[in-house]
């Protein structure tokens, strides 16, 4: 026991940091290992081509759903381009749609690229709200001169 | 009428909250106790007038007085009864006027309590009418529920309608009445500060109140969970939302200030970590009303949003988590707390698990905000996935599992493990003949959820050997453990149902996450597909009529292994007209303790299975709904939207046959999901079994008994 100090505050705040120190130790060593691999940045496909996205890198991809590029194949299989004002990207998607992914509206899929360059995402964000934007999609648009403020979605293009 | 009437009294309110402040601010200075009673009655009051705006607000919404704008933006003459009156809470500014109800009615059961010495009582009457004054403030001025339009609409804009839905209802006051119980607590804590006095009576005051905060939430995040898993239809039950976290983050802050409580109420020790825990609760509460209202983080569960709303909760979260914490900053120090206790015991235990829980709660808050920090510093948007908290979570809540059943079988003051150990061979043997069987038996193999499994059941049957040793079964006649029983107080019989719910719900949750199947695929009528040992067969699908919606409807015939029919499962998908929304009905076939999930997608014309059609075109969702829907889109907005026109069909038309319809069909099969829902249940009940405990009421008699009999507790 002679190690141990001898006043009571002492003492107190040794066990304190004792039982304190591993658990902070554990809690942010076991942070930073589980983010390495669980963050995901927002791109629109202007600023993936810019990032040049590597392969296989998980990310979330937003922009608008191209008019008339919705392509439902019967095995399930959904094709469709994301697009900004710049670039487009191509995405498949094999799953059910929100209730609400709409032409013409925004979406956030969440994926990775192939070696083709196409965009196989494995969700896409669904929404209770119609009116509802991204924020990270909004700041994205907003930047590009595309944001005309709630209510007015900007329009692309028809397909070529 | 009656509206404005309404507006009357959410004024009168904020007056009366105001003056609640007042009087009890002098009358604690003065020491005058008529002052301080016109400060409680003020806080009694307050509540009498939020209560009547409240039910203004619900008469406009039961008549339908589409002149009030949130009634003509969230409901709609045909929507059915309940879910009207559970419009009034279904929009920002009805679940703000939730908020100020809840405020204040825990502030006037507070001034009504008896037992509170005269400082304490009116410092914590005056923070929770400060509180009440700035939520109600808000409302009046920037969030008014009960404002009225210039030119009042025919018809309303109807709420969402995935928010029409029983448990939906019922989750916004469960969770309010969790996340502003702890305003309660908030007080007190502050109180305490200014007294500069906690003691184990302090800790014996804030039990019922955290108690009572802590089961609410916890029925209501079950209820927002239940309603996520059978509403978004993917067949899931968290997803570490940033909206599921700011419910979260609060629950681990109650969790852990329920336990520091219990040691401070016993030991005195703890004094000033119950009281930051006290504030963070919370503090984290209106981080939550913040995060979700505000829209400032990407999430699925997200609604519309105005930034000027956001910046202002910020401000109230700003000055009343910032007051909360300076005072505790400045008097903190002043609080005395010296009591050494020995690693090994009870209190002992209880630290760990705070400071566990402590940190587990740090990691979902970094996860949660790390977005948001990380684009204020750079600009780079970024998002944290499900695994981050996984992990983290995992990693620090397991370490607390392992040692709950031997921490509360650990004496006071000084424990003894080696004992404590000797007496959970029972629940250790369990464990481990469940890591074996689950691992040797489940396929596909899985250690981890095997380990899970392990520890759902340890913590289980260590909460029965802790309830078995307080009863002396099978180590005393059986009249005295009948007695003993009868003799146990409610709280330790919450203790136990507590801890029996987190080990339900860890068994629950690893083997759904880990063995849980998915099928998806685009069934034509009469076809079949294949789900773990199921089989569903989609018999027919017709088109039908609900109150204010239109479904087509799937029939789906599912089977066992056996072929033996387990159910019909009907899943939808329904148009509401009202607000041009479709919404897939999922179809849940329970089986003891299992789900088969049931989603029936879009309608797909022309896909043979010849493949003669090829790949259809057009615009998002199946052809008659989409059409109706983008009408009746532009007819609610008034034409201000664009809609396209469908686009042209490329090549040649696929073949009309409505006999070549296919229809996506996704389905799931979640094991074991109910007990993920009945775990919290389980520990809501024991939260409530303990709030009923009559030494929580009697807190003298029972000091004395205990004080007369403490060879008996031995």
């Amino acid at each position: 026991m002679s190690l141990l100090p001898k006043s009571r505050t002492a003492r107190r705040r040794l066990m304190t940091l004792s039982v304190a120190a591993p658990v902070l130790v554990l809690a942010v060593a076991v942070a930073l290992y589980a983010m390495r691999g669980s963050i995901s940045f927002f791109y629109t496909p202007s600023q993936a081509a810019a990032a040049h996205v590597p392969t296989g890198q998980a990310i979330q991809l937003g922009g608008m759903v191209r008019m008339g590029s919705v392509v439902k194949k019967p095995d399930g299989e959904i094709d469709f381009v994301v697009a900004d004002k710049r670039a487009t990207s191509p995405v498949t998607f094999k799953g059910e749609l929100p209730d609400l992914f709409r032409e013409g509206q925004g979406v956030v899929a969440i994926g990775a690229y192939d070696p083709d360059g196409v965009f196989v995402a494995k969700q896409i964000l669904a929404k209770h709200d119609e009116k509802y934007m991204p924020p990270e999609l909004a700041a994205a648009l907003k930047k590009q001169g595309e944001w005309r403020g709630d209510g007015a979605q900007p329009t692309y293009g028809a397909a070529p | 009428m009656i509206d404005e009437l309404g507006q009357f009294a959410l004024i009168l309110a904020l007056m009366l909250s105001l003056a609640q402040a007042g009087f009890s601010i002098a009358g604690r200075a003065r020491r005058d106790a008529a002052l301080t009673g016109a400060g409680e009655g003020a806080a009694m009051g307050a509540f009498v007038a939020i209560a009547l705006g409240f039910a203004a607000l619900i008469h406009a919404f039961v008549t339908s007085d589409f002149s009030v704008m949130n009634v003509a933006a969230n409901s709609h003459t045909a929507k059915p009864l309940i879910y009207k009156i559970a419009g009034a809470w279904g929009s920002h500014e009805g679940s703000m006027l939730l908020w100020c109800l809840m405020l204040t009615g825990y502030g006037a059961v507070m001034a009504a309590a008896r037992r509170l010495p005269f400082g304490l009582k009116a410092s914590a009457v005056a923070t929770q009418g400060l509180l009440g004054a700035l939520f109600i403030g808000y409302m009046v001025f920037a969030s008014n529920p009960l404002n009225r339009l210039a030119s009042p609409p025919f018809q309303g804009d109807s709420l969402n309608p995935l928010l029409q839905d029983p448990a939906l209802a019922g989750h916004p006051p469960f969770l309010y009445a969790g996340y502003v119980g702890f305003s309660v607590v908030f007080s007190l804590s502050a109180a305490a500060l200014v007294e500069g006095r906690v003691d184990p009576a302090w800790a014996r005051w804030i039990r019922p109140w955290t108690l009572a905060a802590w089961s609410f939430l916890t029925i209501g995040i079950t209820m927002g969970s239940y309603w996520a898993y059978y509403e978004l239809g993917w067949g899931g039950w968290w997803a570490w939302d940033p909206v599921e976290n700011a419910s979260f983050m609060p629950w681990l802050m109650g969790t852990a200030l329920l336990h520091s409580a219990a040691v401070t109420e016993k030991r005195g020790a703890l004094a000033s970590w119950t009281v930051l825990l006290g504030i963070g609760a919370f503090t984290l509460s209106m981080m939550g009303a913040f995060l979700v209202r505000s829209g400032v983080l990407t999430s699925v569960h997200s609604f519309a949003i105005d930034p000027k709303r956001g910046v202002l909760l910020l401000g109230i979260l700003g000055v009343a988590a910032g007051g909360g914490l300076a005072l505790y900053a400045w008097r903190a120090p002043t609080l005395k707390d010296e009591a050494v206790f020995a690693p090994v015991s009870r209190e002992g235990a209880l630290f760990l698990n705070n400071i566990l829980l402590a940190a587990a709660t740090a990691v979902v808050l970094i996860g949660t905000l790390l977005p948001l920090i990380r684009s204020a510093i750079d600009g780079t948007p970024i998002s944290v996935g499900a695994p981050y908290f996984n992990t983290t979570f995992g990693a620090l809540v397991s370490p607390a599992l392992i040692a709950l059943p031997a921490g509360a079988l650990l004496a006071w003051k000084r424990g003894d493990l080696p004992a404590a150990l000797r007496r959970l061979w029972i629940a250790g043997l369990a464990a481990a003949v469940a890591i074996l069987a689950t691992f040797s038996l489940v396929t596909p193999r899985s250690l981890l959820a095997a380990c899970g499994i392990g520890l759902g059941v340890w913590v289980i049957f260590g909460a029965l050997a802790e309830a078995a040793e307080r009863v002396r079964l099978f180590r005393a006649p059986l009249q005295e453990v009948g007695r003993r029983t009868l003799g146990l107080p409610r709280g330790a019989w919450g203790m136990t149902l507590a801890h029996i719910g987190i080990g339900v719900f860890a068994l629950g949750a690893s083997f759904e996450t880990a063995w849980r199947a998915e099928a998806t695929e685009a069934l034509g009528l009469g076809q079949t597909m294949h789900l773990g040992g199921y089989t569903l067969r989609l018999e027919r699908v017709a088109q039908e009529f609900g109150p204010n919606f239109e479904a087509e409807r799937a029939y789906i015939r599912v089977t066992d292994a056996s072929g033996a029919l387990l159910c019909e499962a009907e899943p939808d998908r329904r148009l509401y007209a009202a607000g041009g929304q479709t919404v897939s009905g999922v179809a849940i076939c329970p089986r003891l303790l299992d789900d088969v999930y049931v989603v029936s997608g879009e309608k797909r014309l022309g896909s043979s299975p010849a493949g003669g059609g090829g790949p259809q075109r057009g615009g998002g969702g199946s052809l008659p709904s989409s059409a109706a829907a983008n009408q009746a889109l532009s007819a609610a907005s008034g034409g201000a939207r664009v809609i396209a026109p469908p686009p042209p069909l490329r090549g040649p038309p696929p073949p009309t046959g409505e006999e070549n319809a296919t229809y996506l069909v996704r389905a799931y099969w979640n094991p074991w999901v109910h007990f993920v829902f009945a775990g919290p249940l389980i520990m809501a009940l024991g939260g409530l079994v303990s709030l009923t405990d009559r030494r929580l009421r009697f807190a003298v008699t029972a000091r004395v008994r205990a004080a007369l009999a403490p060879a008996a507790a031995e």
